[in-house]
This record gives structure tokens, C-alpha cells and sequence, in this order.
């Protein structure tokens, strides 16, 4: 029996759903959780040992052997790549003798790679042992595991503190706010508490009404109305309501809510507070990707201060009968977790695949209640919809889109960053506010979203026409469109929880002839396979992952279908360049057969 | 007019989809008033004695005498149909496919229960006469060109006769839910 795991499963009182936070706990301490770990685990929480392995083979970060003493997740998104991740990547292998994927012999160095971790405005980046090392360079990575070698810890190599929070004693990150630009609504001057204060003069019901009719949509991506759905769970009849905030944030290309949970928390839990009193709930959870595990300190202490202060626990913020707190809940790297539904089922310690609907989570969520998941950035405009009313907030934006958005800028700019704008901003406008540097084209959405062309840069970005949840990757004249349809699609193979078979293996299938487009052997009939073929992900999937899956390929092919053009063999049809000569290569050595076509 | 004319094969398959088109029972009787059949299993007639109207494959291809005759299919049929899932994809035997095609021949000939103790000399194998394997299990459209693909496995025996009948006579596929749903 292994005393550690024995805490562990203790400290959260043996609760099978609680797994994430037992895994995290032991992962945290020792880097892996080993099979009699596992054995152990599954026992006390009454658990068979394979239900709880396959929550613990599902998380990207989590592993059943030991990563390295020093585990090196090197980003691998598009972005990355942009800023020279090639030649760290290179660095990284040479200075530590082992290959991406592996440990090296000496059991130092773990060389992994990961999918975007939220610092596109600062690439190429890579986490050490929990810490983000941004814009790393080859001298920095020599620097870095010289000094490893000699024992110092990650922690001992922070350099220098970012701006903002990030140089408080709470975060000390090396990370960069690039809050290029503040808005009316989340990133205005406001006095932390006020809101709550109102709240105790206000019936749930005057703020659902008010939510509502301030047009509020849900800033994750989908744009669900915020105060239909919380009618919707107030409607579910239950003793039990929860919260949950999604903090994933996993789409490559969005990194605005680690500069919330960065610099203005506290408003974002005072949107939970509000959100969780205006549906009657019992309990908010913030499900927060692993990845921004450095803003742990920072998170609890503003939740220990509101506790003091009343605003969370027995009739919090004064109001009776309203007993509620805030709990935060770690992912492990897991892009499918942005996924409402797959995020409940990680925050009840199952693998992230994404539920059948309906049952809609309003009406069947958390623990089997009724549950609203909303993101931080709705969270946050909340707060602000309460203080100063929805005409207020209906006074920004556009007709169907109210208020402003979160951008997260990256790519070939000027100013990567963070800026909040009013809804109603054209493309080109952003990209001149971000300082485009000749763009080519802009990944409107991130890879599920769209890649647009110059033709469409007089496009407004709002519901109407241009939805977004905010990530924004400008492409420069010089970038080949095609390396990012196929950076995009692999990004998906490696996420897809491998639920539903298109999702699983036409992904693979169309990078495979995305490929065959880019070594120069495809033919005209290969684009109208990548079409037809990708088309079928929409119908033949279960939830937003699968469905989009394919819109990398999909709207380049659409707006920039002379880069496929240029690269297929003209004048033939149909070839499927299959080589037999190759295909029996190996099986002729093996049993020793000069090769007979 | 002279009647359509059909050739199939099985290559990396189990005759599964063979047996399904035996599946349609009595209409064998309207098949055979409905088309000639040249190179197939099903009147054993071994090679191509005239250009056909329509190749039905079941199964991959797996080794180089698999893709040798499928070539020849294409050549010889003016439209191919890829029938059932391991003509489409590969299927079981592509299971294969990700393990080294070392390891899979010696663990068939050298290593594996039944042949470790019996295979003293540890031969593999390897007579000019025996088609070779290829590295991994392709599906026939990633050899040639597939013109239809028929999904199941096997696919049922009406979605075959379907297909087959709205070939020959030019009518409009029928596919209710039914034919093609496989849970």
C-alpha cells in the first residue's frame, strides 16, 4: 500500500468522481501513476482498475510511466511552428540526446510535443515541469538543460517575471499579459465587489431578465444565448444545480482567458457567483486546462479572500439561503474538454468523450443535473451587464451582436496579443489594429473555425456575418497555405477522443492525401476526394471536434484553391502513385527474396 | 442486345461478400436473365476471356498477386465496385498494418504457438511461385480507381442486388436506411 496514493484518494474523500483530482495529485508529486498506483486507486473508490486506467490513458498529461525528471512539452501549433519551433525542437534533441516522443537514457529529459497551450502571442513556448518558458530561443534551451544538468529546478530558471499579475509573488511567470487593447466591458476600471453587492437587492429572476435581454451569447464560439440558458436550467426541475466555467481554452490561437484569470479573476468569479445565485446553484466549478497550472496560487488565493469577505460559502454574499462555493477542477490536456458536454464528463473523472444530445446539460449535466457550462469571457461580461444594465450593454456592438469580444491576435503581426473590441470590427480593420504584416490570409475561429482570403477581409465579425470565439491567426504572403491545412487536420487526429470512426480515421485519411497533394503526386481527383470526403465529417460525427474537423482543408481548398492547384500533376485525372516496387521492399528482405514485381 | 457482363474476385477478403451475393436467394434465377458472368469464383472461369461492363472486388490487397489482379479488373471492366469494408478499407487484415512486417512474419512462422516448435530450421516462406506480402494492407482505391463502393460486412445481400440491378438497367439506386445501417 503506497501511503501517497492513500492521501491522496483520502483527500478526496475516495470519490470516484473526483479521479482527475486523485491522478493530479499523485502526477503532480511523482510525474507518472504507475499500475499498482492504479490498482490501489480503483479499490478504494470502488472503481474496476481498467475504468480507472482508461480515464488516466485518456489525458494527454497524464502517463502510467515516468516522463523524465524534467518533462518538456514543446507547443506544436501553427503558430509555433511560424516563429522557428523546427529549430528548437532540434535544439532541444541535440541538447538532450533523446528524440520528441521519448525519455532520455538517464531517465533526465522527457521531449514531448503538445497542442497549442495558450501562448501564441509569445511563441515558440514550451512548459518544464509545470513552468511556461516563452520565447525560447536555441542559445535558451543549451542555457536550459546545461543548468538541468546541474540539478537546478525549473522554477530556479525563471528569469524574468511578464507584465502585470504575472510579476506578482502569486504567478512569478515569464508569461506576457500583450493586452494590447482594453475595452468597454470586460478589461474596464472596476471596483471588485460591487456587483455582488446588487445582487443581494435583486431577485434570481430580475437577472436572468436582465442577461437576457442584453443579448449576451455565449463567448466559447457557439454563441448560445447566456440567459436563455440559464432559463433552460432554472426549467429543469432539481434539488441540485451546478456551474461550470469553462477555462479550456484549447482551441490553437485563443489565449484570452489566461490573461482574465491573470489579471482580473476576481471579476470572473464574481460572474460565477452571479451565474450560480441566478440559477439556484449548489456549487461552481472552474475547469481549468492544465496548462495554465501556474495560475493556480494566484486562482486560490482570490477564492480563500472572497470566502473571508462572505462573498462565497453559507449564505454567501449576504444573501440567505444562498450557500455556494467555488471549487477549481484541473484537465490534463485534453483539447475534446472545451467540449460542454466531454468537459462534464471530465469533471466527473470518466475519459472527455462528448454525450449524446439530448439530454441537453441544462436539463441532464454535472452529476447527472442540471448544469449551465459557460465560458470565462461570458462570465466576466456578466458582471458588467448586472452593474450597468443591458441597454447599456446593447448600446455596443451590433444590431444582432451586442457588446465587445476578446481577440486573441497571433500570426504574422505586429502586436500579437490580446484586444477587446466592439462586435462590428471589419478584418481588415483588426489587421490593421494588429499591425498585419502582408497577410495572406486569417484562421478566423482557430482550426474549426474558417480561413479566409483577402475577398473576405471586408467581412464584419460578429453573429451575423462572421462569427468567432476569438482566436485570430493572421498568415503572411510567404506562409504556404497548405503546411496549414496539414499542421490544422494533424492537430484534430491527435485530439479526437476516437469516439465516432470518421472522426478517428478520416482525418488521418485526408491528411494522408493532403500529403500525397504535397509531395508533388496528386492529381486532380484527389481534390474532389479531400471535398466530397470532408463534407461527410459534418453529418457523420457527434460533436463540434468531428464536425469541423475537416474545415481546415475544406475552406482552403475553397479560397485558396490555386496553392492545390499549382501543386497537382496536370493533365491526368486519376493516379494513385501506388508503388509496388516499395510496398514489398521490406517483406523481400525479411524473408531474404531479391524483389519480383 | 447482348446481356451486361460481371466478373468479381475476393483478394484479401473471406468470401464473405461472395456469400452475401449468394444471399439473394431465388433472384439468382432473375441474376442470371439479367447478366453474363465472366472471370469470377462463382463460375470458376479463371481469366478474362472478353472486356466486361462491371468488376465487383471484395477485399484489399495484401500481397502482390492481389495487386496484379486487381490491375487486371481495371483493365478489363469498364466500371469497378469495391464491395465490402475490406475492399473499401481494408478491413481485418489491415489490422496489420501497424506492426513491423517483421514482427509479423516471424511471429506467423518462427515465433507463434503453433509453429515455434515445428519450424526447427526457421524458414520462412519464400518461393518464387508464392506472391510476396506488401508492407501494409492497401484498400483497392489507393491501388486503381474505384468507381462505387458498397459498404458492409459483408453488405447485405439487398444493397448488392440494388446496386448491381441499377447498374445494369440505369434506374436510380434505391438505399433505404435499412440496407446500409450496420448497428
Amino acid at each position: 500500500m503506497n501511503s501517497q496514493v492513500q492521501n491522496a484518494v483520502e483527500k478526496f474523500g475516495k470519490d470516484a468522481s473526483r479521479l482527475m483530482d486523485i491522478f493530479h495529485e499523485i502526477s503532480h508529486e511523482k510525474g507518472f501513476v504507475n499500475d499498482d498506483d492504479l490498482k490501489q486507486i480503483a479499490t478504494e473508490v470502488g472503481l474496476s482498475k481498467v475504468d480507472a486506467e482508461q480515464t488516466l490513458s485518456f489525458y494527454h498529461f497524464y502517463s502510467k510511466k515516468p516522463m523524465g525528471k524534467y518533462t518538456i512539452y514543446l507547443n506544436d501549433s501553427l503558430v509555433a511552428q511560424m516563429m522557428g519551433r523546427a529549430e528548437i525542437a532540434d535544439a532541444f534533441e541535440k541538447a538532450t540526446g533523446t528524440k520528441f516522443g521519448s525519455v532520455s537514457q538517464d531517465g533526465l529529459f522527457g521531449l514531448y510535443n503538445t497542442s497549442c497551450i495558450g501562448m501564441n502571442d509569445q511563441e515558440p513556448a514550451a512548459i518544464i515541469n509545470g513552468v511556461i518558458f516563452p520565447k525560447i530561443t536555441t542559445y535558451r534551451v543549451r542555457e536550459l538543460i546545461r543548468e538541468f544538468r546541474t540539478g537546478k529546478t525549473a522554477t530556479e530558471m525563471i528569469n524574468s517575471f511578464g507584465g502585470g499579475q504575472n510579476q506578482s509573488s502569486r504567478i512569478q511567470a515569464m508569461v506576457t499579459n500583450n493586452l494590447n487593447r482594453r475595452g468597454a466591458v470586460i478589461f474596464a476600471d472596476y471596483n471588485s465587489g460591487e456587483a455582488l453587492k446588487k445582487i443581494k437587492t435583486m431577485d434570481p429572476r430580475e437577472i436572468i431578465d436582465e442577461v437576457k435581454n442584453s443579448n449576451l451569447r455565449g463567448r466559447g464560439g457557439a454563441g448560445f444565448p447566456t440567459g436563455l440558458k440559464w432559463d433552460f436550467c432554472t426549467k429543469s426541475p432539481s434539488n441540485e444545480r451546478y456551474l461550470l466555467c469553462n477555462a479550456d481554452e484549447g482551441e490553437p490561437g485563443t489565449f484570452k482567458d489566461r490573461v482574465i484569470l491573470t489579471e482580473i479573476p476576481d471579476l470572473l468569479f464574481e460572474g460565477m457567483v452571479i451565474a450560480g445565485y441566478a440559477i439556484n446553484a449548489k456549487e461552481g466549478i472552474l475547469y481549468l486546462r492544465l496548462e495554465y497550472h501556474y495560475l493556480k496560487n494566484h486562482l486560490e488565493t482570490v477564492l480563500t479572500t472572497m470566502r473571508k469577505n462572505g462573498l462565497l460559502g453559507e449564505n454567501a454574499c449576504g444573501i440567505d439561503g444562498f450557500n455556494y462555493d467555488i471549487r477549481i477542477q484541473f484537465g490534463a490536456g485534453a483539447y475534446i474538454c472545451g467540449e460542454e458536454s466531454a468537459l462534464i464528463e471530465s469533471c466527473e473523472g470518466k475519459r472527455g468523450e462528448p454525450r449524446n444530445r439530448p439530454p441537453f446539460p441544462v436539463q441532464v449535466g454535472y452529476l447527472n443535473k442540471p448544469t449551465v457550462v459557460n465560458n470565462v469571457e461570458t462570465l466576466c461580461s456578466v458582471v458588467k451587464i448586472v452593474m450597468n444594465g443591458a441597454e447599456w450593454y446593447k448600446s455596443m456592438g451590433t444590431k444582432e451582436t451586442s457588446g465587445t469580444k476578446l481577440l486573441s491576435i497571433s500570426g504574422d503581426i505586429r502586436y500579437p496579443g490580446i484586444f477587446e473590441i466592439e462586435w462590428g470590427m471589419t478584418i481588415k480593420e483588426m489587421l490593421e489594429m494588429a499591425g498585419a504584416i502582408n497577410p495572406k490570409a486569417v484562421q478566423v475561429g482557430g482550426p474549426s473555425g474558417r480561413l479566409i482570403a483577402e475577398n473576405e477581409f471586408t467581412r464584419t465579425i460578429c453573429y451575423e456575418d462572421l462569427p468567432t470565439g476569438g482566436a485570430m491567426i493572421v498568415i503572411g504572403q510567404q506562409r504556404n497555405i497548405l503546411d496549414v491545412a496539414k499542421n490544422f487536420t494533424e492537430f484534430f487526429i491527435e485530439e479526437s477522443c476516437g469516439s465516432c470512426a470518421p472522426c478517428r480515421y478520416l482525418t488521418v485519411i485526408l491528411r494522408n492525401k493532403l500529403q500525397k497533394i504535397m509531395d508533388g503526386k496528386g492529381v486532380l481527383k484527389d481534390l474532389d476526394e479531400l471535398e466530397t470526403w470532408g463534407k461527410q465529417m459534418k453529418k457523420a460525427n457527434r460533436c463540434g471536434l468531428g464536425q469541423t474537423a475537416a474545415n481546415p482543408i475544406l475552406t482552403s481548398l475553397e479560397n485558396f484553391r490555386h496553392d492545390y492547384i499549382s501543386r497537382i500533376e496536370k493533365g491526368k485525372e486519376f493516379d494513385t502513385k501506388f508503388n509496388l516496387e516499395a510496398a514489398i521492399q521490406e517483406s523481400s528482405r525479411v524473408v531474404g527474396r531479391f524483389p519480383q514485381v | 442486345m447482348s446481356k451486361p457482363i460481371v466478373a468479381t474476385t475476393s483478394l484479401a477478403g473471406c468470401f464473405g461478400c461472395h456469400m452475401s451475393i449468394l444471399d439473394i436467394d431465388e433472384r439468382i434465377l432473375q441474376l442470371i436473365e439479367l447478366v453474363d458472368f465472366n472471370k469470377s469464383p462463382v463460375d470458376d472461369i479463371k481469366e478474362f476471356t472478353e472486356m466486361c461492363d462491371i468488376g465487383l472486388i471484395e477485399g484489399g490487397c495484401c500481397n502482390s498477386e492481389n495487386v496484379h489482379v486487381l490491375k487486371d479488373f481495371r483493365k478489363n471492366c469498364k466500371i469497378l465496385v469495391s464491395v465490402g469494408e475490406c475492399a473499401i478499407m481494408g478491413g481485418l487484415p489491415a489490422l496489420r498494418n501497424n506492426i513491423p512486417i517483421r514482427e509479423c512474419l516471424e511471429e506467423a512462422y518462427l515465433n507463434g504457438p503453433s509453429t515455434k516448435d515445428a519450424n526447427p530450421d526457421r524458414i520462412m516462406p519464400n518461393n518464387e511461385e508464392l506472391p510476396i506480402i506488401l508492407d501494409k494492407v492497401y484498400p483497392c482505391h489507393e491501388i486503381v480507381k474505384i468507381d462505387y463502393y458498397l459498404p458492409g460486412c459483408p453488405p447485405r445481400a439487398d444493397l448488392i442486388w440494388n446496386a448491381l440491378v441499377a447498374l445494369v438497367t440505369g434506374d436510380e439506386l434505391k438505399l433505404p436506411y435499412e440496407v446500409v445501417k450496420f448497428d
